[in-house]
């Protein structure tokens, strides 16, 4: 495959190949930027504005009307809260699980730990189903309770196998063995040493199950009937897709005028439900990508 | 040689007992700790699987899991002989198909393409802004195409209609939702997917690059000869899973997207299955449709592997 070319046409080849990767990337960056741009824009305009198409990218007769009707919304607000408890709660819950569960899988005379490797990856060939899933947490009295969101997602096999390599590389044999010579216990060991050394992995996984958990909708669609207990995506999904398509009668022109806010609404709602995401964006980019990182590289 | 074959056999036995014994002495806290993550996994993952079996059983609440009479295999008669189970079967495989064509090479390509370019503020734009869509939850990113592709105030037939195009209700059509659906997911993991590969290509010996280079490569002969041999056991690992999930695609967001109008083609295995058995509590019908595409999967991804270990030398196992 030795090139037959002269140097300088091949270097113009060059220039212009890496012309055209900036041009596809500008392009892509264009296509995935301009849906955001443009929801963030509606969301601070006005609902006619919005409503009769004049914005497009920038907004037109800047308003906060919509956010306004959002935070006025009782359900958003309960939703927020719940959402935010489910998120702290099952966060602890998971890193909890995840850690001790990794930690004696990383160790190198644990004597079983390719044992419970391969019953842990076997759950990822074999999948019982979603109704046997439904029974399990129907069985454990869990419906229609806090329980059902924080506890049958707790672990996945991913975020373990992150943590197990994490801890692999970094704690060393040779300390766990000087702690025992000064009859530290082991889980005194990972009490006081094991987690201060592993505050990296620790923040990977906290922003994946928080991340998971922020945005997961199904689990309490199946699970959850009282409306109280109800999280964001779930409101969000009850005001931005189910009431979407049906609309009351009412007089037309306060119709029109309840429609058009209503429109708006879900634009600033949008923009509202994603915050907290974003707020954690510049860290989660970084935090995800170490995480994919550790997770590709077989320990 | 039989003898001390016996003998090492042996050995190997009693060794294998005293290492047991150091670690239970030397962990046992560990061990005790652990105890709560294998529950989890066994009330959470294997009971289902056991579970599993009323798919063979008239499952009614009463008499429990264990005492529901079997019925054989009429659940999945049942299913086979309703003209609907082969729509079904071929609305999932066709959008699952669909959706690894465009969504697996897709992240390849970019992967490949910010290798080229220099480091610099163009390149980490460009990651940031397309890792940012992969954190938007389903139903955020499901309400957008709603809002964006509505017939009377969506910004698209807006447009549309601003160059003198008559408005379509993209939604309500069934030749549409497969488009909708698998590229909005492009949309929404392009970047993300990327980041596996990018690692990879940070590895490659910047001595091939030097090689390369002497003996007058050009970029793309790069690429091919030095680039795409070095990710290719990601790409096999990475297609490999693909395939296996096949059967398992973004269910939650095909349910959001679903309306009375694009029901022809966005109606899926494992959306039926939800609606018969959580809404319709038919639990042994529904568990039987569920059993029947966990297997076709299980499937798919020994033949793929087979297939990549044939090919490749690349394996799960």
């Amino acid at each position: 495959m030795s090139s037959k070319n002269g140097t300088i046409k091949e270097s113009y080849n060059d220039r212009l190949f890496l012309t055209l990767i900036y041009i596809f990337l500008s392009v892509l960056m264009i296509v995935i930027l301009y849906p955001l741009v443009y929801i963030v824009s509606a969301s601070i305009s006005s609902p006619e504005a919005v409503t009769s198409g004049q914005v497009w990218l920038w907004p037109v007769d800047f308003s906060l009307e919509g956010y306004i009707e959002v935070f006025n919304n009782s359900d958003v607000i309960r939703g927020f809260r719940n959402s935010i408890l489910y998120t702290i709660g099952y966060t602890l819950i998971a890193v909890f699980l995840t850690v001790i569960f990794a930690y004696p899988l990383s160790r190198k005379n644990f004597y079983g730990k390719t044992f419970f490797m391969i019953f842990i990856l076997l759950t990822m060939l074999f999948y019982g189903g979603l109704i046997p899933e439904y029974l399990v947490v129907q069985k454990l009295g869990m419906l229609d309770t806090p329980w059902a969101i924080l506890i049958p997602k707790a672990m996945a096999v991913w975020q373990i196998i992150i943590a197990r390599t994490f801890f692999y590389t970094s704690i060393p044999e040779e300390l766990v063995e000087a702690s025992e010579m000064d009859g530290c216990s082991s889980i005194r060991f990972l009490w006081h040493v094991v987690i201060p050394l592993s505050k990296p992995i620790i923040a990977v996984l906290a922003l994946m199950y928080a991340v998971f958990q922020w945005n997961s909708y199904f689990d309490a669609m199946i699970f959850l009937r009282t409306e109280d207990l109800f999280p964001l995506q779930l409101e969000l999904r009850e005001i931005l897709i189910t009431q979407s398509e049906s609309g009351a009668n009412q007089d037309i022109a306060e119709q029109q005028k309840r429609q058009q806010l209503a429109n708006l609404m879900q634009y600033s709602l949008i923009v509202v439900s994603s915050i907290p995401v974003l707020i954690i964006y510049p860290f989660a980019q970084k935090y995800f990508v170490k995480g994919m990182l550790l997770g590709s590289v077989k320990g | 040689m039989d003898e001390s074959l016996e003998q090492s056999k042996e050995i190997k036995k009693v060794t294998q007992w005293h290492l047991a014994k150091r670690s239970f002495q030397r962990h046992w806290q560990l061990y005790i700790l652990m105890m709560l993550p294998v529950l989890y996994f066994i009330i959470f993952k294997y009971v289902p699987m056991l579970g599993a079996v009323i798919a063979f059983k008239d499952y009614n609440v009463v008499q429990g899991i264990i005492e529901s009479p079997w019925v054989g295999w009429k659940h999945f008669e049942n299913f086979f002989n309703n003209p609907v189970a082969w729509d079904l079967i071929k609305n999932t495989l066709f959008l699952s198909l669909y959706q690894l064509a465009v969504t697996f090479p897709l992240p390849i390509l970019l992967a490949l393409a910010l290798n080229e370019i220099r480091d610099g503020i163009f390149k980490r734009f460009v990651q940031m802004f397309t890792y940012a869509p992969y954190f938007i939850s389903t139903v955020v990113i499901v309400s957008m195409i709603i809002l964006m592709l509505s017939p009377r105030t969506g910004i698209v037939n807006n447009l549309m209609e601003a160059v003198g195009l008559d408005a379509v209700n993209f939604l309500g059509q069934t030749e549409m939702f497969r488009s909708i659906f698998v590229w909005s997911d492009a949309w929404q993991i392009t970047g993300y997917s990327a980041i596996i590969y990018l690692a990879a290509l940070a590895g490659v010996d910047k001595q091939q690059y030097e090689a390369a280079k002497i003996d007058g490569a050009s970029r793309l002969q790069k690429i091919w000869n030095v680039d795409i041999p070095a990710i290719m056991p990601t790409i096999v690992i990475i297609l490999i899973l693909s395939v296996g999930n096949l059967m398992a695609i973004g269910f939650e967001k095909v349910y959001l997207l679903q309306n009375p109008l694009n029901l022809g083609t966005s109606e899926i295995l494992q959306t039926y299955v939800y609606k018969m058995g959580i809404i319709n509590a038919d639990f042994s019908f529904a568990t039987a449709v569920g059993f029947f595409n966990s297997i076709i999967n299980l499937i798919l991804l020994i033949i793929v592997n087979a297939i990549a270990k044939k090919v490749s030398g690349n394996g799960l196992w």
